[in-house]
């Protein structure tokens, strides 16, 4: 089993308060990613979890045990660092051994869990190598496989692909995805990239100046942002975000639209504007389009639309897909 | 891509650095000279540079009059022994304020380094005192309790500097793996800082031989190391100059010969986080 509950969840250094207070229910084999930007307290809420940080006040529970004072190595989690953190010194054997060693297990039943984690991970070749020997996906792979060695209640992943180059991070990001299938376990992932967070989670944790923004699946966030910072956040290109006259109109403070929800009309359309620079990206392209009061907006059009910067285009908004939010930035139902 | 240095400069330096070099090596090369004349030749006048008749009585002479063996066996006890205390405290505490530093480490690390800015003799009367009363005046455990203190300072920060140098998180992953603090310390942070603790120890090693002040005013026999045999002869009877020379040369020689093959560490050591 691998649930885990925070309650009340607050971490302050002196005067500076990081996490206000965090409530938070992760079920058995659940994959959830922490995901807002640098700063945001994602990263401490993560060591919180694994007991590498003392909470102020608050609750911590693994399967219904509160582990609030438990150091980390008796909490049964395992986590994967940014850094991949490995020991230098040990060969991969050793690395992923390491845990094994420290809970005193004996020495054929290691080797025959690090013999079956490193075929799992590809790394059967390396096991004798040093980290320094190894590229920056196979330590990647090493430190998972010192945390899947373990069988942990619940893995905690740290940024662990934002040390990879881009097409690396996009293998990996399946393999750690295959993996958490096949383990069954449950999976907290911290990250910056809200594409790695849409891609990844069952449900994704949107954290801002240490608060919780909003819990839920990739798809409901997307299209149900409960603030204007969740709208902005998630989604690439960015959430439309439109103040003044035009979000009045519609009454609100701020009004927000998705580039793919905006339609370019002939005339007539809820604003008009003129195209600054078009995008083309092949199967779609992006028109950013000066709207004078309303302000810069981006409209998704066809991967062959041919208008050019200076034309002139009138947008329709759907109104089925549109966000308002009132003067606190919190959603107007 | 080097720097292109004009010959000429090249060499004036190199001489320089050669002339600097034996500069300082020359009072133990004369130390060494001087061991191997007569007492008659050590203060002649002008003295005899190399063009003597070299002889090797006094080595003799001295290891007939003292026992030898026996001052350079307390030496290496107090240099081994307080070594080894010291890097018993030293590592935790560095382990400490490298990676669990609060707000009032680095006044604490500056607090320590001011310790050794105090003259030693401010410390002598009260500590004096204190090993009479305890009976350890002249004790190899008072000694070393002594020399340990007296380098624990230094030994402190090396250790800091180096352990600054080691990323935390690769000790959180030890936690995570279960590790208790002893082991991660076993395990994980010595083996990471061997070369600098290595170096740490080699250079306190030659502190603690080295030391005179407190050896001198607190041991007589029993645990008197070599520095005691040295000042042995420069006794009420007179200076023997050849006599003393010789003790010299016999009591830096172990620590010459360590110095010269560990040197590689030491510069290493004491050059640590200078450049990155």
């Amino acid at each position: 089993m691998g649930t885990i509950s925070l309650r009340n969840v607050r971490k302050a250094f002196g005067d500076a308060v990081i996490i206000p207070g965090a409530d938070l229910d992760i079920e058995h084999g659940e994959f959830v990613v922490f995901v807002g930007p640098s700063g945001c307290g994602k990263s401490t809420l993560l060591r919180l979890i694994a007991g590498l940080e003392d909470l102020t006040s608050g609750l911590i529970m693994i399967d219904g045990e509160d582990v609030s004072d438990v150091p980390p190595a008796r909490r049964g989690l395992a986590m994967v660092f940014q850094s991949y953190a490995l020991y230098p010194h040990m060969s991969v054997r050793n690395n992923i051994a390491f845990g094994l060693k420290m809970a005193g297990m004996p020495k054929e039943e290691i080797d025959a869990k690090v013999t079956h984690a490193a075929a799992t991970l590809n790394l059967t070749d390396y096991l004798d190598r040093k980290p320094r020997q190894l590229s920056g996906g196979q330590r990647q792979r090493v430190a998972i496989g010192r945390a899947i060695v373990r069988q942990p209640k619940c893995f905690l992943l740290d940024e662990p692909l934002s040390n990879l180059d881009a097409a690396l991070r996009v293998n990996m990001r399946v393999e750690i995805m295959q993996l958490h299938r096949q383990l069954d376990a449950t999976m907290i992932y911290v990250t910056h990239d809200q594409v790695e967070a849409m891609t990844m989670a069952d449900r994704i944790v949107v954290l801002n100046k240490g608060e919780i923004e909003q819990v839920g699946s990739p798809l409901d966030i997307y299209n149900k942002p409960n603030s204007v910072f969740v709208a902005g956040f998630i989604g690439s290109p960015k959430m439309n975000l439109i103040t003044g006259p035009l979000a009045t109109k519609f009454s609100a403070t701020t009004l927000g639209i998705r580039p793919e929800h905006v339609e370019l009309l002939a005339s007539a359309g809820d604003v008009n504007g003129s195209i600054v620079l078009t995008e083309h990206l092949g199967s779609d392209s992006f028109l950013h389009v000066d709207c004078g009061e309303a302000g810069r907006l981006t409209v998704r059009a066809a991967g062959d639309y041919e208008g050019k910067p200076g034309d002139a285009v009138s947008l329709g908004f759907d109104r089925a897909r549109i966000h308002r939010f009132d003067s606190q930035g919190k959603v107007l139902v | 891509m080097a720097r292109a240095v004009p010959l000429r400069r090249k060499l004036i330096f190199t001489a320089l650095a050669w002339g600097i070099g034996f500069v300082i090596f020359f009072p133990i090369l004369w130390t060494i000279l001087t061991s191997f004349k007569t007492e008659g030749e050590a203060v002649s006048l002008p003295p005899s540079f190399l063009f003597f008749d070299w002889t090797l009585e006094n080595y003799g002479i001295v290891q007939e009059r003292s026992d030898y063996l026996k001052f350079a066996s307390n030496s290496v006890i107090l240099a081994l022994g307080s070594t080894l205390l010291a890097l018993l405290i030293a590592v935790p505490a560095a382990w400490a304020m490298a990676f669990a530093p609060g707000k009032r480490t680095k006044d604490l690390l500056m607090w320590m380094l001011s310790t050794k800015m105090m003259p030693p003799v401010g410390a002598l009367i009260p500590l004096y005192l204190i090993f009479r009363d305890l009976k350890l005046l002249d004790s190899h455990v008072g000694i070393v309790m002594v020399l340990m203190l007296l380098n624990l300072p230094i030994i402190i920060w090396m250790l800091y500097t180096y352990f600054k140098e080691i990323p935390g998180e690769i000790l959180e992953a030890s936690r995570m793996d279960g590790a208790s603090i002893g082991k991660e310390l076993i395990y994980v942070l010595a083996p990471m800082a061997l070369p600098g603790i290595a170096s740490t120890v080699l250079l306190n090693i030659i502190l603690a031989w080295n030391e005179s002040f407190w050896t001198l005013t607190l041991t007589t026999k029993n645990a008197a190391p070599l520095t005691q045999f040295i000042a042995s002869y420069s006794s009420p009877e007179g200076l023997f100059w050849a006599k003393l020379s010789a003790a010299s040369t016999m009591a830096i020689a172990p620590i010459l010969v360590l110095g010269w093959f560990a040197q590689k560490q030491l510069v290493r050591g004491l050059t640590f986080g200078a450049v990155k």
